[in-house]
């Protein structure tokens, strides 16, 4: 502490610029570079001198305050209020494939729940042998699963329908995260209770205000989905349904129930208010689609874009972006810098998971003429991630969700990005 | 134990699915406790509970529990959600989807009131209560005259304007096999930009979007205060100079998350769906310069230089509708004297700002 503050007050020392400064005039006058060094380097830093925090000064770790503009935020005019509400994942800011718990977005319906662990408990009824009740604990002792999933709310780009409307990816493509779970498959549990044959339709519910429910195919159920209880290593967070929560792989976010308290097993779905009046995609006829529960293939220049300007000038430059499909891996990215005109393949680079985000690079040499960046994800079923020209033609701009059209962004000689869209 | 051990720990290694096994984890559920989280409704009326009510009654349960926000006829205040009106406005422009132009079922109603409504006090109204609701939604959206009563016995037979408009997602047949191409090159002639992001300029600090995508200009967003009544000088009450009981104030803003979706307090509050509440300890009541959205039974209050001091705020508090009558400030109340005791001080806590 009293070495941060000691490091603030000497900051950039006026002492140093100045005799810096001196040192660049006197090597101007004397053509020396010896004594044109940085102050940075040639002196003795606060940092380097003094003693910094000790151990038990965090005993939970927070980012660099040089860090502190990497944070959620949200758009105030989005919703009627602050609570039913979302924010937004800082993309532009992240690299690698992992969200950190602190940054993944929050949509929540009725607030934040709080609930103690030991007051959790989970229920499983309907067409089922013997309706159950799990505490937490009872959840843990099944064999448990760690996996790498993306969570995009079907909302994503849903405001740019009509066109280029929020300037930075935190906004146009931050409403997802991708995180590890560990958690227990939800097969196993649902098997203690015993499915009826039936059975061809579950209803999860939460434990918060809005009593968030969702109506889940049974063959889904029983593929791929999840209870998890942890995310990347530590516990879910409270926004993200602490202490307990369905995980849907490559199904919108909206599915994946937090505070998970409730499954019941029909043989019909219930249409409720999340999967009717909300999540269905109206088309220029005036029909709806219902049961939209797939991502499909998508993918986002994180860098540049308008919160990650280009700063440092032409030369050297790294391009990277994000891109994940519900449907499987994204083997493939392709990137513009001309918009469109001629693309080439990225490198894809970490881990590739099913329904996972990938990272990409596209490492150019920048010659500082203007840009027109995009990145086209390709996923592991052979499908292309289209313009979104493609799919206005099919779905109007209407629909709001599931908007996976490619983004486009223009770089300006300053280095300066802005949303916009091409012909 | 030492044997039942064994046994669970050669499962698990063996694997539960193959084997057909199971844990024998968790315990049965019983009968009421089923039933008490079990309020789900289904299209085909299953999960209905017993009951009715009427166009009349759910007017005024509507008034008072649910129009501070969704508007005396459900036309929506602010960003909350429109809930009647908008027919045949689903293929054109800014359609307006409501549950008479847009929900395929009524049982989604019934189901979403009873569970999540109103906003902040879920899971408070009762069956008839629910009933009486829905059939008042179906009364604005014209589908019902208004000596309508609905039950559990008529619910089925109500068909929706627009149950017939949805359909199974169909993308794997009308997209996935057009998206298939990736030219890399020569795949243009030219470019042009089309639409500048920073023309609009909505992204935050500058105006907004809403969840449906619709444009808001910043001057639309912000509330337009209509010139309101300055109280005289004299009727303002003297805050009590007590100093502020920092613990329970403390109590007092947990308390307070209960009001939060409608009301702010502290520096940088806003008006939401209610008036910004710094300095309401002490005030007139009705005063607030920026709220323009008070009840006439609140301009009443007002006028007789109703003050809130702690004695009017408890009782406010106990039960908003025995103080200021038709009010709509859509809260039941706090039962507990302690939490309307930690809230008063919590308001206390935020003199007004000038």
């Amino acid at each position: 502490m009293d070495a941060r503050e000691d490091s603030e007050a000497k900051g950039p020392s006026r002492r140093g610029f100045l005799s810096g400064s001196l040192a660049a005039g006197t090597a101007l006058v004397a053509g020396s570079a010896a004594a044109a060094g940085e102050t940075l380097i040639t002196e003795v830093q606060p940092w380097a001198n003094a003693l910094g925090a000790g151990v038990d000064e965090a005993p939970y770790g927070h980012p660099s305050e040089h860090e502190a503009d990497v944070i959620r935020r949200s758009v105030s005019w989005l919703t009627a209020d602050p609570i039913s509400s979302v924010n937004f994942t800082p993309i532009h800011a992240l690299d690698g494939i992992i969200t950190p718990n602190g940054l993944c977005f929050e949509r929540h319906h009725g607030g934040v729940a709080q609930i103690a662990p030991a007051d959790y408990r989970l229920m499983i009824h309907g067409l089922v042998d013997k309706p159950l009740v799990f505490t937490l604990d009872d959840l843990k002792r099944f064999t448990r699963y760690n996996k790498v999933y993306f969570l995009e709310c079907a909302a994503n780009s849903g405001m740019e329908w009509r066109g280029a409307q929020l300037n930075g990816a935190q906004f146009t493509h931050g409403m997802i995260h991708n995180v590890m779970y560990t958690g227990v498959m939800l097969k196993d549990v649902l098997a203690e209770a015993g499915v009826q044959t039936e059975g061809k339709w579950l209803l999860a519910e939460g434990a918060d205000a809005s009593g968030m429910t969702r109506s889940i195919p049974m063959e889904k159920a029983l593929d791929d989905c999840m209870i998890a209880f942890k995310m990347n290593g530590e516990a879910l967070r409270p926004e993200q349904g602490y202490p307990a929560r369905l995980v849907v792989p490559g199904w919108e976010g909206n599915m994946w129930i937090k505070w998970l308290r409730r499954l019941e097993v029909g043989d019909a779905a219930w249409y409720q208010r999340e999967e009717t009046s909300k999540y269905t995609d109206l088309l220029p006829d005036g029909r709806a689609r219902e049961f939209t529960w797939t991502m499909d293939a998508k993918s986002v220049i994180t860098s540049p874009s308008p919160q990650a300007p280009i700063t440092h000038g032409p030369g050297p430059l790294v391009i990277t972006g994000l891109a994940w499909s519900g449907h499987g891996t994204i083997p493939r990215v392709d990137v513009t810098i001309d918009g469109g005109i001629t693309w080439q393949e990225a490198r894809m680079d970490g881990p590739s998971f099913d329904k996972s985000m990938h990272r990409f690079y596209l490492d150019i040499v920048w010659d500082g003429s203007p840009m027109l960046l995009q990145s086209r994800a390709h996923d592991s079923t052979g499908y292309v991630q289209p313009t979104k020209n493609q799919l206005r033609d099919i779905r109007g701009v209407e629909s709001i969700y599931h908007n996976n059209g490619i983004q486009t962004w223009s770089v300006s000689a300053t280095g300066e990005v802005e949303n916009v869209e091409i012909s | 134990m030492l044997k039942s051990l064994k046994l669970a720990a050669a499962i698990a290694l063996l694997g539960s699915a193959a084997l057909g096994q199971t844990y024998g984890l968790g315990r049965p559920a019983e009968a009421d406790e089923i039933a008490a989280w079990d309020i789900d409704v289904r299209p085909d009326g299953m999960g209905l509970p017993e009951g009715a009510g009427d166009v009349y009654t759910g007017e005024e349960i509507f008034i008072e529990r649910c129009a501070s926000c969704h508007g005396d006829f459900g036309e929506g205040a602010g960003r909350w959600p429109v809930l009647a009106g908008g027919a045949n406005s689903l293929t054109r422009e800014r359609p307006v989807k409501t549950i008479g132009s847009y929900w395929p079922y009524l049982s989604t109603v019934f189901d979403y009131v009873h569970r999540a409504m109103p906003f902040g006090d879920a899971q408070s109204l009762s069956a008839d209560d629910t009933y009486a609701l829905v059939a008042y939604l179906m009364y604005l959206n014209n589908m019902v005259e208004d000596d309508f009563e609905l039950s559990r016995d008529n619910f089925n037979t109500v068909e929706m304007p627009n149950a017939d408009n949805f359909y199974f997602d169909d993308r794997v047949e009308t997209e996935y096999p057009l998206f298939t191409e990736a030219c890399m090159e020569a795949c243009k002639e030219s470019v042009e930009i089309t639409a500048h992001a920073s023309v609009l300029d909505v992204t935050p600090d500058g105006g907004g979007v809403s969840e449906d995508g619709t444009v808001v200009p910043a001057a639309e967003t912000a509330a337009a205060p209509e010139a309101a009544p300055e109280p005289e000088a004299e009727e303002v009450a003297e805050p009590e100079s007590a100093p502020i009981d920092a613990e329970l104030a403390a109590a007092g803003e947990k308390v307070f998350r209960k009001c939060q979706s409608c009301h702010q307090v502290g520096e940088g509050a806003s008006t939401r769906t209610g008036p910004i509440l710094n300095g309401v300890f002490g005030a007139v009541a009705g005063s607030q310069p920026d709220f323009s959205n008070y009840s006439s039974g609140m301009e009443t209050a007002h006028n007789d230089g109703l003050i809130w001091d702690a004695a009017n705020l408890d009782a406010f508090l106990t039960r908003p509708r025995d103080v200021i009558s038709g009010t709509r400030m859509s809260f039941a109340g706090l039962r507990s004297e302690e939490d309307r005791a930690a809230v008063i001080e919590y308001l206390r806590s935020f003199p007004a700002t000038e």
